[in-house]
């Protein structure tokens, strides 16, 4: 009791002291995110999710591969089976719990990869300018001809089914993206009067870009690819679901999807489940993304 | 203008050069030697050598490029591995209905997209904006092959309203323009439309709420016009953007519908390539994203022309 009492003082004077202190700019965004009800309700229902599916085997009632012929597509509700059973008589809810996992892995992934890599050419070009810029530009100009899902259908049908070919492909999808982003805030950043300022100190083009354009430019990328975490989601449950990425009997929710389309005559509302959960979690990444792009007042 | 006009053009040369090599590529990059996307796995020796002669196959790469671009430019896009007959005469009726599909889904989310995004823009902060805002998020993040089965549940299983596959009674691939054939593409169309739905909301939100804080538009409402006055300004200056936005829209359809129609086994250009990855059938597989990335590049074309024609006031290098 005494111990709480004496933290919460602690916490109230060192609130204080923040509070007198000027406040930075990440006190700023999160401020004005704590007081976004939508992000934070989203958030929570992401942070869940991942606590779930990463505790998935504590959480998840049944085995996710055991099936059970004479107890197939049973319905929600069912005793001992909440969200009913599958085309092979495997309990849903498990495979839900344990599908998101790698739905969440090739949703995320190639987008992190691809924020890696898009950042690196991106701020290269931008901040290069001339014959690089032009080379790395025109190259993602061609893959900017492809609409996405037709470049992630054909890079992956081209490989053949896996997840590494999926994660392969959904990569060089948004690589490009996060290219034309990065050289746009580079672009604009490298003509600043600070920049202009280290350079007349003597400061090394790496230098340059270490310390004063990536800390203006890793933002708002930052921002955009978070944006693109909810259509990578959607593409590779969409991959799976025409039978490239995930192979059957691993649980996906794109895969489950497909394997439970003919199942929507007999047990409609068990059928749909996967594509509620993408539905929810990439609604949550795009509301998240939008009030941190409102919070960290990225334009664009 | 005119200037840009014609570099404009020119500049979508190469592009469609490096998007042709891209999809030149797709084959080389198959696990496997090429030649097995051209002859049948059982094929003997001498066949294999015979064709890799025939084809070229034994050249270096940029030579095969060559002779592979002077097939195509004359329409050759070989011949399907599974059904021996040429590429180019499936992808053609195919294009058709994909076009259909596309072009109904557009106009579905063009309408409801203007309509949503124009109240949003008008009214901001509005409950209209919320529930605007709203459907366009909804719209962008649904899966929408999933909803496509969602709305096979509700209006076909359950309530027993709309056909959930074909294009056409009896299975038919044939499109026609009756009532018979239309009611097979409400649904597929609707479940397309969402998309360019949300994305239209969003544009034309923005578009419209920045010009309602222009000086003229507070101009206009000093001279004393009434609001649908006011508002046809503002659609006049809207309508450019929200056209060019739609346009490329529509090119992404195209290119992404082959979820939907998997889901309606809707008979065009998707359910190809569904059936081309499945039976691993490169040729066709190449000659339908071949075609549908010159759709999409000839489209972005038609776009920046007429938008650029339509708005002399973007100045463009």
């Amino acid at each position: 009791m005494s111990t709480t009492t004496a933290a919460a003082a602690e916490l109230a004077v060192q609130a204080k002291e923040a509070a007198l202190r000027s406040e930075g700019y990440w006190a700023g965004v999160w401020k004005r995110l704590r007081r976004d009800p939508v992000t934070i309700v989203c958030a929570s229902i992401l942070l869940i999710m991942l606590l779930v599916i990463v505790f998935a085997p504590f959480v998840a009632p049944h085995d996710p591969y055991q099936g059970s012929m004479i107890r197939r597509l049973r319905p929600i509700g069912t005793d001992n089976h909440l969200l009913g059973t599958d085309e092979l008589g495997r309990d849903m809810l498990t495979r839900l719990i344990y599908g998101g996992r790698l739905s969440w892995f090739m949703g995320i992934v190639p987008v992190f990869l691809a924020f890696l890599i898009g950042t690196t050419l991106g701020v290269l070009a931008g901040f290069a300018g001339g014959r690089v810029n032009m080379l790395i530009m025109r190259v993602t100009d061609v893959f900017y001809a492809f609409p996405s899902v037709l470049l992630a259908v054909a890079i992956s049908g081209a490989l053949g089914a896996g997840i590494v070919n999926a994660i392969l492909a959904l990569t060089l999808v948004f690589v490009p993206q996060i290219i034309r982003v990065a050289e746009s805030v580079t672009t604009g950043v490298r003509n600043l009067d600070f920049v202009e300022a280290a350079r007349a100190s003597g400061a090394s083009g790496f230098t340059i870009v270490r310390v004063h354009v990536l800390g203006n430019v890793l933002g708002p990328i930052f921002v955009y690819a978070t944006s693109l975490i909810s259509v990578c989601m959607i593409l590779a449950s969409g991959l799976s679901f025409l039978g490239l990425g995930t192979r059957p009997p691993e649980p996906e929710w794109g895969l489950m999807l497909n394997t439970l389309r003919t199942a929507i005559y007999v047990q409609p509302w068990v059928a749909v489940l996967p594509g509620a959960c993408i539905f929810v979690t990439s609604i949550c990444f795009n509301l998240v993304s939008d009030g941190l792009r409102q919070a960290m007042d990225v334009k664009g | 203008m005119f200037l840009y006009l014609v570099k404009r053009t020119i500049y979508a040369v190469p592009i469609a050069l490096a998007v042709g090599f891209v999809c030149f590529m797709l084959v080389q990059i198959a696990p496997g030697d090429p030649i097995n996307a051209i002859v049948p796995p059982d094929a003997s020796q001498e066949l294999l050598e015979q064709v890799r002669r025939d084809y070229g196959l034994d050249k270096p790469l940029p030579v095969q490029f060559g002779l592979w671009l002077m097939k195509v430019v004359q329409g050759d896009l070989g011949r399907s591995l599974a059904t021996g007959r040429p590429v180019w005469d499936d992808l053609s009726s195919a294009i058709g209905n994909t076009l259909t599909l596309a072009v109904a889904a557009s106009l579905i989310g063009f309408v409801l997209g203007c309509v949503l995004g124009g109240l949003a823009g008008t009214f901001r902060g509005s409950v209209l904006d919320r529930v605007a805002v709203t459907t366009a998020v909804a719209g962008v993040s649904v899966p929408h092959y999933w909803l496509g089965m969602v709305l096979v549940v509700i209006f076909s299983v359950q309530l027993n309203m709309l056909p959930a596959m074909g294009a056409g009674p009896g299975g038919s691939s044939d499109w026609a323009w009756d009532w018979e054939h239309l009611q097979h593409l409400v649904l597929p169309a609707v479940t397309l439309s969402v998309i360019p739905m949300g994305i239209v909301t969003r544009t034309v939100r923005g578009i419209v709420a920045e010009i309602m804080n222009q000086e003229f538009v507070t101009a206009l409402r000093g001279k004393g016009l009434t609001r649908m006055a006011i508002f046809l300004h503002v659609v006049k200056n809207a309508a450019p953007n929200a056209l060019a936005v739609m346009g490329l829209q529509l090119g992404y359809l195209m290119g992404g519908s082959i979820l939907v129609e998997t889901v309606f086994s809707w008979p065009g250009t998707g359910l190809l390539l569904n059936s081309a990855i499945f039976q691993r059938d490169l040729p066709v597989l190449q000659g339908t994203i071949l075609v549908l990335a010159m759709f999409f590049v000839a489209l972005n074309l038609c776009v920046d022309l007429v938008q650029t024609a339509l708005d002399p006031r973007i100045k463009r290098a």
